[in-house]
């Protein structure tokens, strides 16, 4: 099936099997390998990808489904030489060990910062229509559905922390 | 053979001149796994495009494959092949080492029509797509005969034996001095079974040019990838080119290879094309090892001011019927706390479920939740803190062989530990501290975790613009072995990171044992390092014969390397002008290392305290951690950041340890109850409150020329027994059955009247 998907400001015209995870077009058909398949189940967050500025599980969305969408994956967020301050933070906090989970946590990270610029409440959000003060419970909450086996939390809070510090 | 006191005297890395070693610097691959540019095995660029693999899982826990009808997937869209037991080519037979020096034997997939777990790959299918080689994996049917099988554990402990080979450890009399024992202890531990959970399933790309094999797979152990491949093919080893630049995730799950690794090989053979094929996340829980469930047994027998007198621990756990493995929890306490009369040993259940191995600390990491569970316990009865306990029974030498301690600074990570976490806060007393619904305590935890040494290799090259190049067959699996690598190059040949090279993962680079047992740092790490000081060698003497050379002619003993130079007094030259101008091809030489003849002469460990505050919801049962801290003593620390994010990495384990890991065996099909992330829950983010490690200064000059050690397990061993006793110190439930689940700790409450 014919899609095109805007992938990191870039218009990519695609034919895939509608059985095609959003996932797997970017891995196997745009070589954007940078985004991770954990568990395929939408259950680690290792996939995290924007569509359209908001972070979602690209494992738990068909490609057919983002035609015209926008997509920002790791590669967009910043590269080698022109590293985002989140990437920057990562590096610099050690907030990674093996590195598999790391792009869904930066890209879940980025789009959590927007949601939470944007008021939207969590779990942990005492007064829902209230603005967001990012306490760490906040970051906490709201970066659990990206796990780190390597468990280097501590360190991913501390570089999330450090980024909202600067935007804030 | 060397000694341990050729490694007392300086050299550069002890000297650290530069200041690199122990500087917490950024990862040297961390930019490229922040942007994810760092190719994972499944991600490698083959030279053409590849055909995906799919493996179909057996769905019985013993017994036999009858029949298998694979026409309807045959015909499915896009299909290359599909392999069963019937077809798939021919391989070594399981077990077979066609080369005696080989470090792995061979390891068949599909090598018969026989099931011995639940999960064994039964078929493999090769197909254009990813989709196309699942839709037609689930089309082919399999018709089993299902025999008996043994699967509940818990109901099979009186079937344990021996292990081959083992027998207990006694010394004294046990029996006698615990029936004299003025204060007893006599309680039995569970730890669940276990699931690694890389975070990167197994995988593997695979091609072939002419005879010879490339393979991108992510194992820990580059050699032994190498060779099972190699042993299984019936190829030399030669033949097999294995990488692994980058692992997401080992914990010793990814110690051995399974069978994506032969049957990408062997696919992409058949195919004349490159093939890759991947674990599902199923298939990591159902189809790769897992760390065993423990039955410990502990029987402490103690004075009246708390020296132990009599000391026991007896652990039962479990392994497949066809793949021995023991995991040794008892073997830490034999170098814990003093006590005359000692027993320990293990006991074997042979089940028909999955492979058990090794998971990140075995032994320690369940063995310890019993032991320092039971100190807690004894520390209450006689009414002393668990802290003075454990002081009173340090031990002057090694208390099972006599054995010096190269160092041992345990009494000095407890009593930093107390001071830095206000250990002075805690109640003695349990349930008396409320946080509205919430019931706080604190708990502690001894963390004890042997140190080795292994024999390893390293190369490195210098080339004429001064770049240094150090190459291992090592594996970084998060470890910060690329990291520490460089930091040991760079302050040994005088020089900034940023000339520092390092090629790790290859198996045709000079071997080293790969990352596990947390060996890696003192192992890898003394191998380059002897490579580096045979490159200062090489230098000098290419210096002084050099008459271009303001060296030349000059004494080598006085030869020194820093800021990019290598001097002699005030006569010196860049590296780089040297080797552009005297040896422009550049100066290549290996080192190694190996153990010395006189390392086990001492009791070699490294170790730590934990302590933790939690807060247990007297409504639901629910436990929360509030703050948790590590002290730890682990030899010289190369790098402060990378050794600390193990450390805390370890802890957190600990606590998904006592709160939330765990998985079950359905009695009824022998497979897990929980086969993904969903079921088996490790810690996330919102359970990680305030936690943070320290290491204490230390060398230890026993364990290598470094003085340095590992940290990759430290952090775990013990650390769910300081929460486990955090529970205890805050309501008074005292649970033995790990992981402290809601549903345990609110029958304990319930059962109090809380």
């Amino acid at each position: 099936m014919k899609t095109t998907i805007t992938v990191n400001g870039q218009a990519r015209s695609l034919d895939l099997d509608t059985r095609t995870s959003l996932l797997d077009a970017l891995r196997e058909h745009l070589n954007l390998k940078g985004t991770k398949k954990g568990c395929d189940h939408g259950q680690c967050g290792a996939c995290t990808v924007l569509v359209n500025g908001e972070r979602i599980n690209s494992c738990l969305s068909l490609a057919v489904m983002h035609d015209g969408h926008e997509v920002t994956t790791i590669e967009g967020i910043g590269g080698e030489d022109s590293l985002h301050p989140m990437q920057q933070a990562f590096l610099t906090q050690d907030a990674f060990q093996c590195g598999y989970c790391t792009p869904g946590q930066i890209c879940s990270a980025v789009g959590m910062l927007k949601e939470a610029a944007e008021n939207w409440p969590s779990w942990v959000t005492d007064d829902l229509d209230g603005a967001v003060a990012l306490s760490d419970s906040e970051i906490r909450e709201r970066m659990s559905g990206n796990i780190c086996r390597c468990s280097a939390y501590p360190q991913i809070i501390a570089a999330i922390r450090d980024v909202a510090g600067e935007v804030a | 053979m060397s000694s341990v006191k050729d490694w007392a005297a300086p050299n550069p890395v002890t000297e650290n001149r530069s200041g690199i070693i122990g500087k917490g610097v950024d990862r040297y691959e961390g930019k490229l796994k922040v942007t994810g540019t760092a190719a994972y095995a499944y991600e490698v660029e083959p030279p053409s495009a590849p055909a995906y693999g799919y493996l179909l899982a057996a769905t019985i826990a013993k017994g036999r494959i009858t029949a298998i009808d694979t026409a309807a997937a045959e015909a499915s869209p896009g299909v290359k092949l599909v392999w069963t037991h019937l077809n798939v080519p021919r391989q070594a037979r399981r077990g077979e080492r066609i080369n005696p020096r080989s470090q792995r034997p061979s390891n068949p997939a599909l090598a018969g029509d026989r099931i011995e777990f639940f999960g064994q790959p039964v078929a493999f299918v090769a197909a254009d797509t990813w989709e196309n080689a699942r839709a037609a994996a689930n089309l082919i049917a399999v018709t089993y005969a299902a025999e008996p099988a043994v699967l509940d554990f818990r109901a099979s402990l009186d079937q344990a034996e021996m292990p081959q080979g083992e027998e207990d450890v006694l010394i004294g009399d046990f029996e006698g001095a615990y029936a004299k024992a003025p204060a007893q202890i006599d309680e039995t531990y569970f730890s669940p079974l276990q699931n690694h959970v890389q975070m990167e399933p197994c995988a593997t790309t695979a091609w072939w040019e002419g005879d010879k094999v490339t393979v991108h797979t992510s194992i820990q152990m580059v050699k032994g990838g190498q060779h099972s491949l190699a042993e299984t093919l019936a190829i030399p080893s030669e033949k097999v080119h294995l990488l692994t630049r980058y692992i997401g995730g080992g914990f010793g799950g990814k110690g051995q290879a399974y069978d994506d690794l032969v049957l990408a090989a062997l696919g992409a053979q058949a195919l004349g094309q490159p093939l890759k094929l991947s674990y599902t996340r199923q298939q990591m829980f159902q189809a790769t090892i897992h760390r065993p469930a423990v039955s410990m047994r502990v029987r402490l027998g103690a004075e009246p001011d708390g020296r132990l007198n009599a000391f026991a621990v007896e652990a039962i756990t479990h392994c497949a019927r066809s793949a021995p493995f023991v995991e040794h929890a008892a073997n830490f306490s034999r170098n814990l706390y003093a006590a005359p009369n000692r027993l320990t040993g293990h006991r074997l259940v042979k089940m028909d479920i999955p492979h058990a191995g090794p998971m990140r600390a075995p032994g320690e990491a369940p063995g310890m939740l019993s032991l320092e569970c039971a100190m807690d316990e004894l520390a209450e009865k006689l009414g002393i803190d668990p802290i003075e306990l454990r002081l009173r029974n340090e031990p002057d030498v090694d208390p099972e062989t006599g054995k010096p301690f190269s160092i041992r600074q345990l009494t000095e990570c407890l009593n930093t530990g107390a001071q830095r976490f206000g250990w002075s806060r805690r109640n003695p007393k349990p349930g008396q501290v409320r946080d509205g619904r919430w019931l706080v305590g604190m708990g502690m935890a001894a963390a004890i975790r042997g140190n080795f040494l292994l024999p390893a290799k390293a190369g490195v090259r210098i080339d004429g613009t001064g770049i240094i190049t150090l190459r291992q067959g090592m594996t970084d699996i998060g470890t910060g072995t690329y990291t520490i690598l460089a930091q040991i190059t760079a302050e040994t040949m005088g020089v900034t990171m940023d000339q520092v090279k390092i090629e790790l993962g290859d198996s045709e680079f000079p071997p080293a044992p790969g990352s596990g047992g947390q060996f890696g740092a003192a192992t890898a790490g003394s191998a380059a390092f002897e490579a580096n000081m045979n490159l200062r060698k090489a230098l000098a003497e290419l210096a002084i014969g050099d008459p271009n050379s303001p060296l030349y002619g000059g004494d080598p003993t006085y030869v020194t390397f820093g800021n990019g130079n290598i001097a002699i007094e005030n006569r010196s030259e860049s590296l780089a002008t040297l080797v552009s101008r005297a040896a422009p091809e550049g100066v290549y030489v290996e080192g190694a290392i190996s153990p010395a003849a006189d390392a086990r002469d001492y009791s070699q460990h490294t170790y730590g305290g934990h302590f933790a505050e939690v807060g247990v919801d007297t409504v639901t049962g629910e436990v929360r951690m509030r703050k948790m801290f590590g002290v730890f003593a682990a030899g010289r620390i190369l790098n402060a950041k990378t050794a600390k994010s193990q450390v805390t990495g370890g802890m957190i384990w600990g606590v998904g340890a006592a709160l939330t890991e765990g998985n079950v065996v359905d009695n009824r099909y022998g497979s897990f109850i929980n086969q993904d992330m969903a079921g088996y829950l490790v810690p996330t983010h919102a359970d990680i409150v305030d936690l943070d490690a320290i290491f204490l200064e230390e060398a230890d000059d026993k364990a290598n020329p470094m003085g340095i050690k590992g940290v990759g397990e430290l952090g775990i061993c013990g650390a769910g027994a300081a929460v486990a006793n955090a529970i205890y110190n805050a309501c008074g439930v005292r649970l033995r059955d790990f992981p402290m689940t809601p549903d345990k700790v609110l029958e304990g409450l319930m059962a109090k009247g809380l």
